[in-house]
This record gives C-alpha cells, structure tokens and sequence, in this order.
C-alpha cells in the first residue's frame, strides 16, 4: 500500500489510526462489533416472525419483500443478482401498485430465468428460483393484482390459534380464564368446540402452536399444557344440559374421538343417538392406538362417562358389516347415520419374512394393550421398522414391557423421521437406539420360523422432494440386524369393505367419500368423517369432523340448535407484554418411568401456569381479531 | 355480574368514578374530557384502527386506545402528555400520508373528521411521503367510494356487514397496500349494494359519497325550454336546514321552496302529494288481497324503499311477488308530472325536467330504471338529488338561508297529509296506510293516531289491528339488518303478518343515506319526531282527504288500481335484474 505524506499527520484521525494497526499486523481475530452483533439478532428475530406468519397473506407482496431481502444479501460483484433483482423488485412494486400489464409477468419471467442461468452464486440463482417458483405457484395472484388492482387473497383468519385449530377452539378465551382462575369456565369453553378437553389436554397434538403471535416475541405459547391445567383444576365440570328431545334418532358407526363427538353435541341438541362400536371399549385410537403413559385411562375413561352421561347409547362388539349390524338394516331404523370408524387396519410392509413368528404390527400390539393385554417382551431383543410417532409408541411401550433392547430402524435421518421431536428424544431417553438411514430388506426367520434378524440396506441422504430429502443405496453391504420380535409401524389403513358393499361410495384409497360438509354422496342422511374419510390425522382432526357432522345433521334433521358455552369472556387487562420464555412440560425421569405404564408428562404449576397465561397477547382482541372474525360465540 | 361496579380513576388530574365495564374514552367524556377519535363509531366500531385515541396509562410503556379499553380501579390516566400528544400527530400525520387532502375541493370539507382532528393538532405539515391508491372506480354508480381519501377505518365495512347485514365492504391487499373495496372481489356495479347510502353517512371523511347529479339539475334550470319541476322527500324538510346552520323550526318546507324558487326552479311542489297517491294504491291493492285471502301469498310488502327492493330481488327473488306493485312516491310523482300535470300546463311533456330532492341515494338509481319511463317522455323523474346536494346547492347560489321566508308550495301538486309527512319516519308508511284502509273497508275516519303503535325506533315491530272485524298482523322493519332477521323469521314460519313495511335505512328515510352527515350522532329519531310533529299539526290528516289527490283520480286516473292508475303507478319488479339475478 503507497503510503505517502506524513503518517504522523493521518493518523491524528482515530479511524485511520486504526486502518494504521490492521495493516501492520499479518492476522488479525475477527470480532463482531455491535452492528453485526445486533443484525444476528435481527435474523432470530425475523425467523421467528416468518414462523409467525398470519395465515392469508397476499402472495405477491410477500414474495416482494423476500425479494428485498434478497437484494440487500447481494455483494453487487455480478450484474444479474446486482442489477436484475433491483429490476425485479421494481416490477413486483407495479404488479401490487396496479401499474402493470400482463406483460410484466413474461418480463419477471424471463428477467428471472436470467438471472438464475447467469448469476454467479447462490445469492442471486435461489433469489431468482424463489421468483420463478411463485411465478408458477400464484400466477393468478399476479394476474388479479394487475387486472383487478387488488390480490385474491383473504386475511380472514385473524386469531392465528383459532384459525390453526381443526376445531376452532376458542384459545385466547379459555387462556384468559386460566389466567383468571376460572378453570370450569375455561372447561366449558373448550367444551363448545371440543367435547374431550382432558383428552387434548395431554395428546393433542397442538396445532395451535404453530403459528402463535407470541413466537414474534419469544416462544409461542403452551397451549395445551395450559388446557390441561385447565381440566386438572377444574375437576368435574358438569356437562350442559339437552335441549328438548327431538324424536329424531341417529346412530353413529364408530366410538372413536369423532363418533363421539359427534354423538355429544347431536345430544345437547336434543336427538336420540346411539354408537355402535366394533371393539370392547369405547375410545377408538385413544385406547387402542395411544398408550397409556401418553393419555391415562382414568382420564379416557372419566372423560367418555362424562360425555356418555348427557344421554347417549352405546352397542360394542357391534362389527358394523357382519350381521346383524349390516348398514343397510341399521339406515332405516334411524334419522340419520354418521360413519366414523377411523383407520384401524394395519398396512402390510411387502417384505420377505413378514409371516414370521414375532412379526407384529403396531396396529395389533396396540390394540391387544387396549383392552389391557400385555404382550409378553420380557428380555426380548426388539426391531421396531417407522419413524413416525405410532413407532415412538411402539418403541417406548416395548420398553415398559420388558424387552432388553429396542431399535428403531428408519431409512431417512433422524431429523426426518415424522414423529414429533419430543417423542423421539423421549424414546431415546428411554433406552432406545435410533437407526437412521436403515432402509428394511427382509425379515430373516430360524428353523421354527421365528425371526432371527432384520436385514437392512445403509442408506444415503439424497435430493429434495417436496421440502425433504429422499434416501438411496449406500454403497456400503447390506447389514444383518440380528433380533427376536419386529414391530411394523409404517402407517394404517381403513376397512370400508362392508361400507363399499352397502353401496357407500368409497376412494381408490379405501377412504369412505364425503364432502367437506361431512354428507355422503347420493345417500341422503349418511355422513361420514374422521380418519376414514381423510386417511390417518390427529385426534383433534376427528373431533371437528365430529362438531362438522353435527351441525349438518341437526340441519339435515330440519333444526337449527345452536351450540354456545355461556361463558363471558374476561376483558383484557393492559399490559406491556415484557418478553418472558415459554414454561415447557416437564416430564418424570426416564429411569423412573421406565418402569411403569404412568403418565410420563407432569403438568404445569399454579405459578407457572399463571406466567404461561399471562405470555398470551390475546389476538382476539389486539389486531385484526377485534374487527373481524375473532370470536365464534355459537354454531 | 354486577353492572353497577363502579371504579374510582383519575383522568388528567380529574377524579372520577365511573361504571367498571366503561371504556377510558367514556370516563373522560364524564370529565368533560373530549378524546380525539377517528375510527371509533360507538357499538359498531371499537377496534382501535387508526391510534388516535391513545392516552398514556401509568405503570404502562405502551399507549393505550382509550375507545376500547376499559376502566380499572385506581388508574392513571394521561390524555395530553407529550408521548401520548406527540404520538398521536404522527399517527395523524401518517393517515394524512396516504389521505388525498385536496380539502378545498372535497365533498366533506368543513364537515371531515380527519380535517378537524389534523387541525386541532396544529399540523401544519406531514413529514411522509404521499402514497394514494391507483385503484379505478365506476363514476356512473350512484355511490362513489375515492380510495385516495379512505383512510380504512372500516367503519363502511362494520355499518354494511352489523347494521345492513348486506357485506359489501372489505379490506383488500396487505401491507401499505391495504384498502376497503367491495367484497369477494367484485365491481360495485356486479354486486347486491342496495345503495342505502348508510356508509357515506357514517364515513368519517370524503372517501365516499353520492355521485354529485347538481351539474345536470343546473344545465335543465338553464335551458330556456325545460320547465323545472321539483318534489320534496318527507323526511328532506326534516334536515335540509341542519347543515346550513338552521334550526329544525326554522328550516321549514316553505323556506325550503323559497330557496329552490331563487335558483331559478319552475314549480315547488311536495311528493307528499304523491305519497297519498301511494297510499290510495297500495292501500286498495292490499284490500283487494284481503278479499281474496285464500289465493293470495301473505304478507304484501311496501315497495316505496328502492334500497329495500334491490335488498328484497337480490336476497330473496322467490318473494318478490309479495311486494307491493304500486310504484314509489317519486315514481309516482314523475309518472303524474309528465302526463297529468303536463296536460293541466298543456305543455309538451318533453318539455318537463322533472326533480326530486330526496333523503336516499337509492332514488339515483331508481328513477334510471328501465321501467321507470311510463309517461313516454324520458325518464319519469330525471334527476334525483340527496338532502346534501340540494344544500350545496343553497350555497353554490350564495343564498343567505337565514334571510329566506316562507313561501307556499305550487298548486296542485303541492298538497300533501300528515299521513304523507310521516312517510318518512319508520312505521309511517304502515300508520298512513292503515289510516285509510280502515275508511275504505268502513267509510268512517279511525282515531288519527288510532295506529301509532308501529312508531318508534325500534328495528322491528309488530302490532294487530282490528280492520272492521278482520284482524290484521302488521310488522314494521327498519334497516336491512332487521329486515333480515324478520325475513328469517318468516321463512322459517316463526312469525307470520298480513302487512310488511320495510325501510332500508334505520330509523326510515329521516336517517336516510342521503340526509346531512353529522359523525357519531344518529338523527333518524330526532327527524322523525319532527315530522310526527308536522303531522300532527296538519289539518289534512288522511291520504284520501288530500283534495288534490281526489281531483286527480276524478279528472285523470278515475280511481286507484284503475286501468291508467295500473299503467302510470304501477310497475313490474321483474321488469328490471339485479346484478347476478336470473
């Protein structure tokens, strides 16, 4: 570097001073100064405002913004990310300003494609495949914004819990009555919309949370450990009253969550309902599907007398499709009929071995815990084959059971598997080894056909598909996992056979074909929803197709009952709403727990519950909520 | 719960003691402290849109919308300290960034929230850049919106979703883009507006607003062969006076002839007369259903609201054969103006410009009906202007309206009932009606005020009478709201009636779409006493004593549901499609 004139001179300036000191030395420990240090925060910031993204936002003027953003990531070194993304914004301001014609899309288009051929890094390429991509996927977005000078969208979802929960609970309320120690009251909210609050206090699967406006604070709030504080303090909580009978009757074909959900409000209406369940017990994938470590009996069962006790009858062992409870003789004796009977079978893994002695599907080893029959796993060596939260189950109950080893074989990574994170942890927690990228080959059987080993394919992560990596072949040999039992949980299927046979239409996917209004095509009367219209969902999923069945039957039947809570909701209290972490469920220790088939979660504390309640920024209130659309008080 | 919990607060040093479910803008309003609002409409709009409202709540960093946040115990309220001050300018001034301000040149100017709010703030200049909307608007629609001057308080989209029930109004876009168009993205044109006009009364600024038909009205006062003809609205003599500062007494009809004569129109006379006429037809032709009760559908429904009609073809088209064929009061005053009157003139009716002055938007949009012609000469009624275009044009000619004496209206079309003035309050229509229906059935005169049982504000009433013998359920609606849930009801079978009056605005045509803006006040009840007044003072108070009335029928129409009366007065619902009607 020339350095001319008087150095002395210069350097009287402290920047150039400084410019003085760097020079001088060979390398030099890069520390963050405040600038950057705070522009990191700003990216957490900004990730958890992109998390928190209201539902219903126009497209276009988003894909604007993350252009911006784009933008401002360019060095400027090359002239289409430089350049052609400055262009780019320019363009998209005219499609949301109305100053555009169709045209300006073909030019975003091409302008796009250039820059993706000819940019230099991935700075510029993925700025312009974002463009190409909502280019693709919202065209017409762009096309109502310049022919109509307006976007398609609708911001009509405004409380984001609300809007994410299949069943429209009304969370901002029943929070704001936790936080005001009114937990019947809060019981009697959920109730409205969900008739199983102590269920969903433990298993729900809280989709509420997803979205949660809190996030763009600190961490979105724990809904469902609050409701469970809710029922826990509540106790009994008596179940509204009916509303005269109608003399209509309605005979709901399945005594899961949805079928009895269904049958509850059809109830509180003043119908005559009956469930005709196939298995023992009442509960459907509540007691034959989730173990009890997860959601305890006492509180199942406590929950269904609840629910039974405003007047519901119920038949089981009753197989609808064997006789004498063949549909077409049960449709004539009532008013109406909701089909909810769930998907319970399980689907076969096409694998050599798979008749081995020790093969067992989930679905069946469930179901056999269910009514209290407890496989012997005592110092087993067990392979579990899924990665989903039905393997976590699985897994986690083998343990309980006994078995001196539990692996789970998985051919994707670990971060792919669909189980919930805190259920792979907690399997992990517990005892059980985690094989990734294990793709099954076969099942291996001895001379007494028993099975004596998984054998598996090591995989590689390869390409996206759809948001996630799919694996292949690792070029490495095929593995022999020796073991003695192999739990299949890779998914379950629906038994329509006898639906079909009744004339019932039914998809190629042996799901029962309905409406989103719940109705059955060409069978006046016939509703059907849940798992066996939708393939396997959650349980909060099954209980809104519940709450959807009865209000279309009511109205079917020719009424108009309305479902309310009678609860008045507390008015906000002010304030400043300092930002405070999320109190996450505690859980009893795994070497404890182990050893029992007792709830693993802990609730939450007065103290931490009233902190919990208190994070809530009540939406329904602040924000688009108090305008339009925040409150349902009746269906 | 208890209502009568009071709490103890303090608003800028002021203690006060207020009900514990008020909001801070209500216990300072007790203080005599007036919060300056913009988006806030009492009941209807509490959402705290536009951040005008915020005081400063001790113990509290944030500010606090004082309209919809409520009192508490103890409370520290501060409306005017500099962080509440100064933030509410800038929140003004923000407004003010994305707001037309060519106030000089607006509809609203002098009577705009947002000027006085600007100005009281003492902002002199906004520090923003403008940024208005580019979105196009149909200039022919009788309702105008200027999305330059919105400034999404969403007040239009509450009156027409809570109080009309008819969603026209949304919010479009997202960001800074976001505006207030019509919903389900349709044109206005396209949609099932009913053109109450209900929004432009209680939009704070000049964003909407009747399209302004004074420039046509002056061309016909103008052209040397046009003879002006003008009729005035009921409810128009209840409010024209109020927004060029005169008092209800003073603000008279006759002073309101005076002021048209000075502009240089013809003839002054009062639909009240063709509101008899109304009366005489619809009246008759409710008889005859009664006589032949078995094969008729039950209930009739006026017709005169054209808001209500567009309501009733757009929402319920299986129903619209329940409406009464008999045209509205203006129609029927065109449809005599250009045949009867033009022959007493021996003029060409050709030659008549024929005006209404009405407190309704929707008469925009009925007298350019296709089935609005029948007198062969054009339109029967050319022009229709609100209550607020008559008084700007009071000021266009400079008339000193303080200095204007009452003078009579023009004869023979300028005699008008009672029954006719309380046309123009909720429930007159069904009271005038019933008034003569009770002396064609018995040829004996009721009690006047025998029927005032369906007076009042109240949004749906019923009532029974007994007609000589025959029992009659009657029920009276008043917003499209209330109209709704009394369509519901009959629908589903839970009520049942013989008689409907319905009127689109609430309150009737005395808080018509087209009356003076007055923002947070509601006059419909205060004009309709006026004019309840007027009735009972009048020495007519039946439509069938109306002398004018009776001359027309011997001379001209010979009597109601007549063969000309049928040609003249009334017309086919069907004879003209709602947007999307088939």
């Amino acid at each position: 570097m020339y350095m001319g004139g008087s150095s002395e001179q210069l350097s009287e300036l402290p920047g150039i001073q400084k410019q003085l000191e760097v020079d001088m030395s060979r390398l030099s420990i890069i520390t963050q100064n405040s600038a950057q240090r705070t522009v990191e925060e700003l990216y957490k910031d900004l990730e958890r405002r992109i998390v928190a993204s209201p539902p219903g936002l126009c497209p276009v003027d988003m894909a604007a913004s993350f252009l911006k953003m784009c933008h401002a990531q360019s060095c400027g070194k090359c002239v289409p990310c430089r350049v052609g993304l400055g262009q780019l914004e320019k363009l998209f301001d005219d499609v949301l300003d109305g100053d555009a014609t169709l045209e300006t899309i073909a030019v975003i288009e091409r302008t796009a494609r250039s820059i993706f051929y000819s940019a230099d890094c991935a700075i510029g390429y993925e700025a312009a495949k974002m463009v190409l991509k909502g280019i693709r996927g919202f065209r017409e977005d762009f096309e109502e914004h310049i022919l109509r000078g307006r976007c398609s969208c609708n911001l009509n979802q405004p409380v984001p819990c609300v809007s994410q929960c299949p069943a429209g609970v009304d969370i901002p309320g029943y929070i704001a009555l936790v936080r005001e120690g009114r937990y019947a009251d809060a019981v009697r909210l959920i109730r409205k919309d969900n008739p199983m609050p102590a269920v969903c206090g433990l298993i729900c699967e809280h989709p509420c949370e997803v979205r949660c406006r809190r996030t763009m604070l600190d961490d979105p709030i724990n809904i469902r450990g609050l409701k469970r504080f809710a029922v826990e303090q509540a106790g009994e909580v008596p179940v509204p009253k009916t509303a005269p009978a109608t003399g209509k009757k309605v005979a709901v074909i399945g005594g899961g969550p949805g079928g009895i959900s269904a049958a509850y409000y059809l109830a509180l209406m003043g119908h005559k309902v009956t469930i005709y369940e196939k298995e023992k017990q009442l509960g459907g994938m509540l007691r034959y599907g989730i173990p009890s470590y997860r959601l305890s009996r006492e509180v199942l069962d406590g929950e269904i007398s609840r629910i039974l006790s405003v007047g519901i009858d119920v038949v089981t062992g009753a197989d609808v499709g064997e006789e004498p409870y063949l549909i077409q003789d049960i449709r004539p004796r009532y008013d109406a009929v909701y089909i909810a009977i769930g998907a319970h079978t399980d689907r076969k893994i096409g694998m050599e071995g798979e008749d081995a002695e020790g093969v067992m599907s989930a679905v069946e080893m469930l179901r056999s815990i269910g009514d209290g029959e407890m496989p012997d796993f005592k110092d087993r060596d067990i392979i579990v084959i899924g990665g989903g939260n039905v393997a976590m189950d699985v897994a986690r109950s083998a343990v309980r059971l006994g078995a001196k080893r539990v692996r789970i074989a998985y051919r994707r990574r670990k971060v792919d598997m669909t189980a919930l994170p805190e259920e792979v942890e907690g399997a992990i927690a517990e005892g059980c080894e985690v094989l990734d990228l294990h793709a099954p080959l076969s099942i291996e059987k001895d001379g007494q056909g028993k099975v004596s080993a998984l054998w598996v394919q090591p995989q590689i992560i390869g390409k996206m598909k759809n948001g996630r990596p799919t694996p292949g072949d690792a070029d490495v040999a095929k593995l022999r996992l020796p073991c003695d039992r192999i739990l299949v949980a890779i998914g379950q299927g629906i038994d329509s056979r006898h639906f079909g046979e009744s004339g019932i239409p039914i998809t190629r996917g042996a799901a029962i074909d309905a409406f989103d209004w719940s109705g059955v095509k060409d069978a006046a009367g016939v509703f059907a929803g849940g798992d066996c219209v939708t393939g396997p969902a959650t349980v909060i999923r099954a209980i809104a197709a519940g709450k959807v069945a009865a209000a279309n039957i009511d109205e079917f039947l020719g009424y108009n009952h309305t479902i309310t809570s009678g609860v008045e909701i507390p008015r906000v209290r002010l304030h400043d709403r300092p930002t405070c972490g999320r109190v996450n469920m505690k859980e009893r220790e795994a070497s404890v727990r182990v050893k029992d088939m007792e709830l693993i979660e802990c609730g939450m504390t007065s103290e931490e519950a009233s902190q919990e309640a208190r994070r809530c920024l009540r939406c329904d209130h602040f924000g688009f909520g108090v305008f339009k659309g925040g409150r349902v008080e009746k269906w | 719960m208890v209502n009568t919990e009071r709490v103890k607060l303090t608003i800028d040093g002021i203690q006060i003691e207020a009900d514990r479910r008020s909001t801070i803008l209500q216990a300072a309003a007790l203080a005599g402290i007036r919060i300056p609002t913009l988006c806030y409409l009492k009941g209807i709009n509490e959402i705290g849109a536009c951040r005008v409202c915020v005081v400063e709540v001790e113990g509290y960093a944030k500010l606090v919308t004082a309209c919809n946040n409520r009192v508490k115990e103890g409370m520290m309220v501060h409306t005017n300290s500099p962080k509440a001050r100064k933030t509410r300018r800038t929140n003004v001034q923000l407004i003010l960034s994305q707001h037309n301000s060519n106030c000089a040149y607006c509809v609203r100017s002098g009577n705009c929230s947002l000027q006085s709010v600007a100005n009281d703030l003492n902002i002199m200049d906004v520090p923003f850049v403008k940024e208005l909307p580019k979105n196009c608007w149909n200039m022919e629609f009788p309702l105008i919106r200027d999305y330059t001057k919105c400034i999404k308080c969403m007040r239009c989209v509450q009156i027409c979703d809570k109080i009309q029930s008819v969603n026209i109004w949304d919010v479009v876009n997202t960001g800074s883009r976001t505006t207030v168009d019509v919903s389900g993205n349709r044109k206005i044109e396209e949609s099932d507006c009913a053109v109450c006009g209900q929004c432009i009364t209680h939009c704070p600024v000049g964003a909407l607003r009747e399209r302004d038909d004074t420039e046509h009205v002056l061309d016909a006062i103008a052209d040397k062969d046009k003879i002006t003809v003008v009729q005035i609205a009921p409810a128009v003599r209840a409010a024209w006076g109020e927004s060029i500062g005169l008092a209800p007494e003073f603000a008279t009809v006759k002073r309101l002839a005076s002021a048209l004569r000075k502009m240089g129109f013809d003839y002054i006379f009062d639909t009240n007369f063709s509101v008899d006429l109304t009366i005489m037809e619809e009246g008759s032709e409710f008889l005859e259903k009664l006589k032949n009760r078995e094969n008729e559908t039950f209930p009739m429904f006026t017709s005169c609201c054209p808001g209500w009609v567009r309501f009733m073809k757009s929402q319920y088209p299986d129903m619209v054969d329940q409406l009464s064929t008999a045209k509205s009061p203006q129609q029927m005053f065109g449809a005599v103006a250009k045949t009867y009157y033009a022959k007493l003139l021996d003029v060409d009716p050709e030659r008549i410009f024929c005006l209404s002055v009405m407190p309704c938007v929707a008469k925009k949009q009925e007298c350019a009906l296709p089935t609005m012609r029948d007198a062969g000469a054009g339109q029967d009624v050319d022009a229709s202007l609100t209550t607020r275009e008559i008084d700007r044009m009071i000021r266009m000619f400079h008339i000193l309206p303080e200095t204007l004496r009452e003078e009579e209206l023009d004869m023979p079309l300028g005699v008008g009932s009672g029954a006719g003035v309380i046309f123009g309050a909720t429930g007159g229509v069904m009271e005038a009606a019933l008034r003569s229906a009770y002396y064609l059935v018995t040829s004996k005169n009721p009690e006047p005020d025998a029927f005032r049982a369906v007076r009042g504000m109240d949004g749906w009433k019923e009532a029974e009478f007994n007609l000589a013998g025959t029992i009659l359920k009657v029920a009276v609606a008043s917003g499209l709201g209330n109209t709704r849930k009394l369509m519901k009801a009959l629908r589903k079978g839970r009520v049942s009636y013989d008689f409907v009056e319905i009127m689109a605005c609430p309150g009737g045509c005395a808080g018509g779409g087209g009356q003076p803006i007055h923002d947070g006040r509601e006059l419909a009840g205060d004009r309709g006493q006026i004019l309840y007044g007027l009735d009972k003072v009048s020495h007519i108070r039946f439509s069938h004593e109306n002398p004018s009335v009776i001359k027309c029928y011997e001379d001209f129409l010979e009597k109601p549901l007549s063969h000309k009366a049928h040609e003249l007065l009334h017309t086919d619902h069907h004879g003209w499609k709602m947007p999307g009607e088939t």
